[in-house]
């Protein structure tokens, strides 16, 4: 017992890493106040781009999402760090985390839009063009506002992962909570920074994952 | 008019669901080859009452006792107790991933270990009996509603039980279709099966039943010979229930 | 001219030969990789929505909790836990052990709430009209539950199972030599970035056919509600 403290709650460890810690989360939740609403956005843009009804323009959509849906993220990111550097872009490594986070959830939140928007009957369009909205006007003030409410679930269980997603930037050095987890247990050579990393994910998310869990077991009872 | 021993002998049987007494001492006995019918509003208890009888709801108390055996008594086998009672339910409960042979012969195969061959014998026999030997092959979203019905009965008529529960058989049908169903329990009646039915098809009730149960709040209010009870009844609540059925 | 240095820089075909046998191995680790996390993931998460069915109150708490705990973890803060912070314990495992167990897990988690959801959604007359016929409650679940709770979990499970088995890639963080950790090890060798094209085109044969199978998947279960 007193083995498993030392090496994995140690109080004196977690002093010292406090403030790398702290930087960290800091640095965490700000990389997911901008990747989640840059994936969302863009995610609607595929989203929308996927309903147009000329084939030429909908299957790059098609062919984009699939591409990155089929590229682990941690890929991506590697690539965009070090292979863009060559074409004379020496991107900071938060914008190149955001680049690679943008181009990865956007696909992601566009097929959760896509679903939303198909699965809204004719009807609203047709209803809604009667009332003369334009072809715009109607996505954005009946159709995308209800499809939105049909997939909130899986827009909430894809923020998610988008959020438990941004620990990849550590790789590239980005100085977020699981990199400064790292630096600090390198430095202390004591695993608690690491072990206190993992639960500060877990107490911020968990509330999320018991939403979500609400959500799945409430669209069952509805079957 | 039979006096042989019942085959389902339900004694002072009390069922209540947390604070709420849904059955308060329910004496029913039913004898070889008769058909009770059980009528009642919504709510007095009438499925809660079939469903203990084989112990899918679990009595509070009182005993229930099928062929002579105490069906409540430590140590019995209630899934072998099961088989000889057949239930038949309101909303068919056929299995949507076996084909009509499949689902007339799962407890065969799984429960009884028969033989593939014994077993599909023996469920094309039933399925015979309930004129739809040609649908084996189907699977359940490919039937009507009354079709699905009776398959659900040779489900049941497959493992040869003593005694059939329906717990309102065709309320979950289109009109045309009630009939079908109707015809296979008329038959099932006449080769000698002992039936219990809860059900508001009243002609059926004149016409098949030996004794109709009228029930009431988790109690029987007044039992007899159809005649009696339908143009008779001693209670207002029973005359009153009567009026409101045959008005639709 | 812009286009050829392009091509030259990120499509260098002699460099990608040369390191062409190491991505090679790295594809196949890869898949090796996968398929552990996969089986061990979704055995893992079955057996636990199983146990889960018992309704043992204590039991279930602790699988919620795993289930909680495993869906709001990062996969690589698991791994970094397994790798970095057990060996001091006494407890050592290779990264290769500790990616599959971290992964697995994971999986495992999301597979169980997916079987525990599929269970609860098969109507509760299935149950009864198989207990009447005198099935047992293990017979009941085993031939005519379970079936029933497969086939709505396959879309949700396989659309989880091919993001997971992608967080393979995370084993190049603790030197597994699968994909990317050859292609970065190439590069850092060769500073030359076709080696990661080379890395990227590999996952890009192994996971396409992957995504398009869960599109296929998706198609072919949704007409059946
Ligand atoms: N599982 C249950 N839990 C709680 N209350 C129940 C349950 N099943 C039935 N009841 C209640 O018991 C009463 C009788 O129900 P039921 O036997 O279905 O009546 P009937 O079949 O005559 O309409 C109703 O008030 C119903 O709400
Ligand atoms: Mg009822």
């Amino acid at each position: 017992m007193d083995v498993i403290l030392q090496n994995f709650l140690n109080l004196k460890i977690l002093g010292e890493a406090a403030p790398y810690l702290w930087s960290g989360f800091k640095m965490t939740l700000l990389l997911c106040m901008v990747v989640v609403p840059l994936g969302v956005a863009g995610g609607l843009a595929v989203a929308l781009a996927s309903t147009l009804k000329s084939k030429w323009l909908r299957w790059p959509v098609v062919a984009y999402v699939d591409f990155f849906r089929a590229f682990p993220p941690l890929v991506l990111l590697i690539f965009i760090a070090f292979g863009l550097p060559f074409l004379g872009l020496d991107l900071p490594a938060f914008a190149a985390v955001a680049l690679a986070f943008l181009l990865n959830t956007s696909s992601y939140y566009g097929e959760i839009f896509r679903a939303g928007i198909e699965s809204i009957p004719r009807q609203q369009f047709e209803a809604a063009r009667s009332t003369g909205l334009n072809a715009a006007q109607t996505l954005a003030w009946v159709i995308v506002p209800q499809a939105t409410r049909n997939v909130i679930p899986d827009l909430i269980s894809n923020t998610l992962e988008v959020a438990k997603l941004t620990s990849i930037a550590s790789v590239v050095a980005l100085p977020e909570l699981l990199y400064a987890a790292r630096q600090g247990q390198a430095l202390t050579y004591n695993a608690t920074p690491i072990i206190a990393a993992g639960i500060i994910y877990v107490a911020c998310l968990w509330p999320l994952v018991r939403l979500l869990s609400r959500f799945e077991h409430r669209q069952i009872a509805l079957h | 008019m039979n006096d042989r021993p019942p085959i389902l002998d339900v004694a002072e049987l009390r069922k209540s669901f947390g604070h709420l007494e849904v059955l308060k001492g329910v004496d029913l006995q039913v004898r070889p080859r008769e058909l009770v019918f059980i009528i009642g509003p919504s709510g007095s208890g009438k499925s809660t009452l079939l469903r203990c009888c084989n112990r899918l709801e679990e009595p509070t108390s009182g005993s229930i006792r099928v062929e002579g055996m105490d069906i409540m008594a430590p140590g019995v086998d209630i899934n072998l107790v099961r088989r000889r009672i057949g239930m038949v339910f309101q909303s068919f409960n056929l299995y949507p991933h076996l084909n009509v042979l499949g689902n007339v012969t799962l407890a065969l195969r799984k429960a009884l270990n028969k033989p593939r061959a014994e077993a599909e014998e023996a469920g094309m026999q039933a399925l015979a009996r309930v004129g739809l030997a040609n649908k084996a092959k189907a699977y359940p979203n490919e039937l009507s509603g009354g079709q699905q019905q009776r398959v659900a009965i040779a489900r049941a008529l497959a493992l040869e039980p003593t005694i059939m529960l329906f717990d309102e058989p065709t309320s979950a049908l289109d009109p045309e279709l009630v009939g079908s169903v109707l015809a296979v329990m008329r038959e099932m009646r006449e080769s000698g099966m002992t039936m219990v039915v809860v059900s508001h098809e009243m002609r059926f009730a004149r016409s098949a039943a030996d004794r109709v149960v009228f029930m009431d709040q988790g109690m029987i209010l007044e039992q007899g010979q159809p005649e009696k009870l339908f143009n008779a009844p001693d209670h207002a609540r029973l005359k009153q229930f009567i009026s409101s059925i045959e008005r639709h | 001219m812009q286009i050829a240095k392009l091509v030259d820089t990120f499509f260098d075909v002699q460099v990608m030969l040369q390191y062409l046998p190491k991505i090679v191995e790295g594809f196949f680790l890869t898949i090796q990789l996968a398929l552990a996390v996969v089986f061990a993931g979704i055995a893992c998460g079955l057996a636990l929505a199983l146990l889960r069915v018992a309704r043992v109150k204590a039991v279930n708490f602790f699988i919620v909790l795993f289930a909680d705990v495993l869906r709001a973890l990062p996969p690589l803060v698991l791994i970094f836990i397994f790798y970095f912070a057990l060996p001091p314990a006494g407890i050592r495992m290779s990264g290769f052990v500790a990616t599959w167990l971290a992964l697995a897990l994971g999986l495992a988690a999301f597979a169980e709430e997916i079987f525990w959801a599929a269970l609860l959604a098969v109507p509760k007359g299935q149950w009864e009209a198989a207990r009447s016929t005198g099935l047992d409650f293990v017979k009941a679940l085993r031939y005519v539950v379970l079936p029933q709770a497969v086939r709505i979990t396959v879309p949700p499970l396989t659309n989880r199972t091919i993001a997971v088995t992608k967080g393979t890639a995370l084993g190049a963080a603790v030197a597994v030599g699968e994909i990317l950790y050859q292609a970065q090890s190439a590069y850092t060798f060769s500073y030359n970035p076709s080696t990661l094209t080379l890395g990227a085109i590999a996952y890009l044969v192994l996971f396409v056919p992957v995504v398009w199978f869960g599109r296929w998947v998706e198609t072919r279960f949704a007409w059946k509600r």
